[in-house]
């Protein structure tokens, strides 16, 4: 399973893991987005701890995510994302989007 | 440039090639002793631009992507990825950040990664005849030569 759903309260974290590319982002989406409808959280974490690799269809799956939450005025944190995939966070611009915190 | 090596492969776009051919092109690239940073921009841009021929080029269909990956003088991998799609309208809009006509789930940043993460990136396009693009990157030696 390439992402793990964690509801406490409020909160939505998703465990993300292994490589997100075009191929397997879809899946991970649909995951997230299945947690989001069920739970409506206020606040959704997207742990990228166990992340080995990711191009800007990881970045997709993140702004897309954002838009969803907004609708309901939900937050949006990012956690763990190492120096690889924070390059690719920062290309983005996804530190105006989602709170970034350090591994 | 004298190339010190060379190699070519051939896929059909399908998904499960995206970490393939990444995957072959860093392998590849191994040779010229990158640091890990190095592998991964390598990765992300391979991964960006097969991504580009499968969810652009031939976007209803299946078709060959090509990939050749060549070793120059002095320590420098040269890539490039090419199609028999349907080719690039407009390359400079393109090419602008966040400028995609795939929808709402695609970021528009192919290009954009593809640029900051190699030295140099060129695309040459024509409308139904398909889209080559190539990207240069200098590697660092870890460990110099004859030390």
């Amino acid at each position: 399973m390439s992402v793990e759903i964690n509801v406490t309260g409020e909160v939505v974290t998703a465990y993300l893991s292994g490589e997100i590319d075009h191929h397997n982002a879809k899946e991970m989406r649909e995951s997230i987005d299945n947690a989001i409808e069920l739970n409506m959280p206020t606040l959704l974490v997207l742990d990228f701890k166990n992340v080995s690799f990711m191009d800007s269809s990881g970045i997709g799956l993140v702004m897309g995510r954002y838009r969803n939450l907004a609708k309901s005025g939900a937050e949006l944190h990012i956690t763990g994302a190492e120096a690889g995939i924070g390059k690719m966070l920062k290309l983005a611009g996804i530190e105006k989007l989602a709170k970034l915190e350090g591994r | 440039m004298q190339v010190n090596n060379k190699f070519t492969m051939t896929v059909l776009s399908r998904s499960a090639n995206e970490s393939f051919a990444r995957a072959c092109v860093s392998a590849f690239a191994a040779q010229l002793d990158p640091t890990l940073d190095e592998i991964s921009d390598i990765k992300t841009a391979v991964s960006e631009a097969v991504t580009n021929c499968i969810v652009h080029a031939y976007k209803n269909k299946i078709g060959n992507i090509y990939i050749t990956a060549e070793l120059l003088e002095p320590n420098i991998i040269r890539i490039k990825i090419r199609d028999r799609g349907c080719g690039i309208e407009n390359i400079e809009k393109a090419m602008e950040p966040l400028f995609t006509t795939a929808g709402g789930e695609r970021a528009g940043l192919g290009f954009a990664v593809m640029q900051s993460f190699m030295d140099a990136v060129s695309v040459k396009s024509a409308p139904q005849k398909g889209t080559t693009v190539t990207m240069s990157k200098k590697i660092s030696r870890r460990f110099k030569l004859n030390a």
